[in-house]
């Protein structure tokens, strides 16, 4: 124990006796395992993400056009939706045997960048959403607002706000409809958080408010009524074979399968992923030559050091062990830095997320793999200190009788 | 006390060194002259247990060497001997005190920061202790390199040419301290050298001449 304390001490101040090379290293090192922790950060939780809001959904039935741009609008709400779909229709899938479950969602409006969506309750008891303050919605124009948009705007039970028309912001007010706000709810770490829900009547009453120039009109938009999307819990696992392809081929709908695009985007994800986890692994090796050279140069220049050691007795092992220990110090300061930038960098992430209102993501998580940074650290060090400290292991203690 | 006995030793290239008999008692100083290729290195390296005899017998302080397995040869050399090195290795990556409490490491003792201050005091460089190396002149490092080599009272100091590049003047003390550093230990004292200004200093020691 002793030994090993004094290892680290001596090994610490020769790794910094050369602090140039020393930090070009560490700063090597840190590169590559900033860019592993951010893969590991970023990965898990989009797949995180992508398992809690997709969990109970089947099947998504909304308007013709790209399956997935259908999935990521109605599940994630990330993208613009593909159209609506008529009432009736959706009526009718709901009446259907095979479906156990139906939640219309309608977009359109939103508030400060936040997407307004009129829903069901099933929609909060899906998620099993819970109030942090006030109650759910009772009548139409009565909202809750989840915990990212309480947090955002500062909206609370009591507050009147206006609808935008559009997703994105900067649509024009409907002025003549506000909103009141019955409850805030309780963070439940999905999509709900970043939502305004409200009952489907609202959305209807705002738009046919804002279209209908008189009563006559206002019935005719009634009796052509929309939702944008629909998610689907199936009756039974045979649903799956049969509803899809009765919604494709029998309806002016699209059914797209959740598990099939999603599938197919984290593929698309996983290129990207895979380049980063590349340049991390380019980097760590870029990295482990770099400590190499730098631990082999330090071999050949304290030769004369080392063997003077040995000539004052340390055994051989003791003297090799100084080389690998300041390889390890090396991946410890490295693993510390570059976690720590890992991180950061993802916070940045989830900030500019948080900007364009999108998926969660956070640097102030840490995820079972990243374990597997400091080993990975500690794995190229002593990997690089192995020739290096065999050639101090090695050290021709005579040299120092022969210095003539 | 050392004492060797048909020492012979062959190089990995297969040329044989034979060694005469010698026996130096304890206390006593041993002036080892010879020219380059006559075998003082490797006598030192032997005397050391850093090489092997490929015969004979050698015994240092009471210990017959050859009856040592290296590990324990390392641990005897590491508090039986001392070393001053013509070219000093002062790591300058340490101070001067981390310099000396490298013996302690070496020895697997745990650092004794009193006798280091007294090493160095005694030399009268206590107050170079927190400097670099490279911030002391030649003489202060000559000084504290013998503090090194005396610091665990060893029974056998080896001083390779230790007056190699000093002018009269500085030769003159520094053999005057590596006398008397080995006086206060009582340990026999062995200089490799081929500077005659040596014998002067050391009048009473023993000579021998290697031949190569």
């Amino acid at each position: 124990m002793k030994h090993t304390a004094d290892l680290l001490s001596l090994s610490w101040r020769y790794l910094w006796s050369r602090p140039l090379t020393a930090a070009l290293n560490l700063v090597l090192l840190s590169l590559g395992l900033a860019s592993i922790t951010l893969v590991l950060l970023v990965s898990t939780q989009i797949d995180r993400a992508f398992e809690r809001d997709l969990a109970g959904i089947d099947l998504v039935v909304g308007a013709k056009g790209s399956p997935m741009q259908l999935i990521l609008t109605g599940v994630f709400h990330i993208d613009a939706p593909t159209g609506n779909i008529p009432l009736a229709e959706v009526q009718a899938l709901q009446k259907d045997p095979r479906v156990a479950l139906l939640i219309p969602l309608s977009l359109g409006d939103s508030f400060r960048g936040h997407r307004i969506v009129g829903t069901s309750p099933d929609y909060l008891a899906h998620y099993g959403a819970t109030m942090a303050q006030g109650a759910e919605w009772i009548g139409a124009m009565e909202a809750v607002v989840g915990a990212d948009v309480a947090m955002g705007t500062g909206l609370q039970p009591g507050a009147q706000f206006l609808g935008a028309h559009g997703l994105g912001g900067g649509g024009h007010d409907h002025g003549e409809a506000p909103y009141t706000v019955s409850g805030v709810l309780a963070r439940c770490g999905c999509v709900l958080d970043r939502l305004i829900l409200t009952a489907t009547e609202s959305v209807w009453q705002v738009h046919e408010k804002a279209q209908a120039e008189d009563e006559e009109d206002r019935k005719i938009l009634e009796a052509e009524r929309e939702v944008t999307v629909a998610l689907i819990r199936y009756s039974s696992p045979l649903a799956a074979v049969t509803l899809p392809r009765f919604v494709n081929a029998s309806t002016s709908m699209q059914a797209a399968a959740p598990a099939i695009e999603v599938t197919r985007l984290l593929r698309m994800v996983g290129v990207g992923t895979d380049v980063l986890r590349g340049l991390g692994a380019v980097l760590l090796l870029t990295a482990g030559l770099s400590v190499f050279i730098a631990l082999w140069g330090a071999v050949r220049e304290r030769r004369a050091d080392l063997a003077m050691l040995r000539m004052l007795g340390a055994p051989a092992a003791r003297v090799a062990g100084l080389l690998v220990f300041e390889a390890l110090w090396l991946a410890l300061a490295a693993s510390v830095l570059g976690m720590l930038a890992g991180h950061l960098l993802t916070g940045l992430i989830g900030l500019m997320l948080q900007a364009e209102r999108s998926l969660p993501m956070t640097g102030w998580v840490g995820v079972p793999a990243e374990a597997l940074v400091p080993l990975a650290a500690a794995g190229v060090a002593v990997v690089a200190a192995l020739v290096p400290a065999w050639a101090a292991y090695r050290v021709d203690v005579a040299q120092l009788l022969g210095s003539r | 006390m050392i004492a060797t006995q048909g020492l012979v030793y062959r190089y990995p290239g297969g040329s044989l060194l034979q060694f005469a008999n010698m026996t130096v008692p304890q206390g006593t100083a041993l002036l080892l002259r010879g020219d380059s290729g006559a075998g003082k290195s490797t006598w030192l390296a032997l005397v050391a247990g850093l090489l092997t005899p490929t015969q004979g017998e050698i015994t240092v302080a009471g210990q017959a060497l050859n009856a040592l397995a290296p590990a324990a040869r390392d641990a005897w050399r590491a508090r039986a001997l001392g070393f001053l090195p013509q070219k000093l290795h002062l790591s300058d990556a340490l101070t001067v005190a981390d310099n000396l409490a490298l013996v302690y490491f070496a020895a697997g003792l745990p650092r004794d920061a009193a006798a280091i201050h007294a090493a160095l005091a005694a030399l009268g460089v206590a107050a170079l202790a927190d400097r670099r190396p490279s911030q002391l002149s030649g003489e202060q490092a000559q000084r504290v390199a013998l503090a090194r080599a005396v610091l665990l009272n060893p029974r056998v100091i080896l001083a390779d040419e230790p007056t190699a590049s000093l002018d009269d003047g500085a030769a003159a003390a520094a053999l005057q301290l590596l006398r008397e550093a080995a006086g206060r230990c009582g340990a026999t004292l062995v200089i490799a050298t081929h500077d005659r200004r040596v014998e002067q200093v050391f009048e009473s020691a023993l000579v021998h001449t290697l031949q190569p």
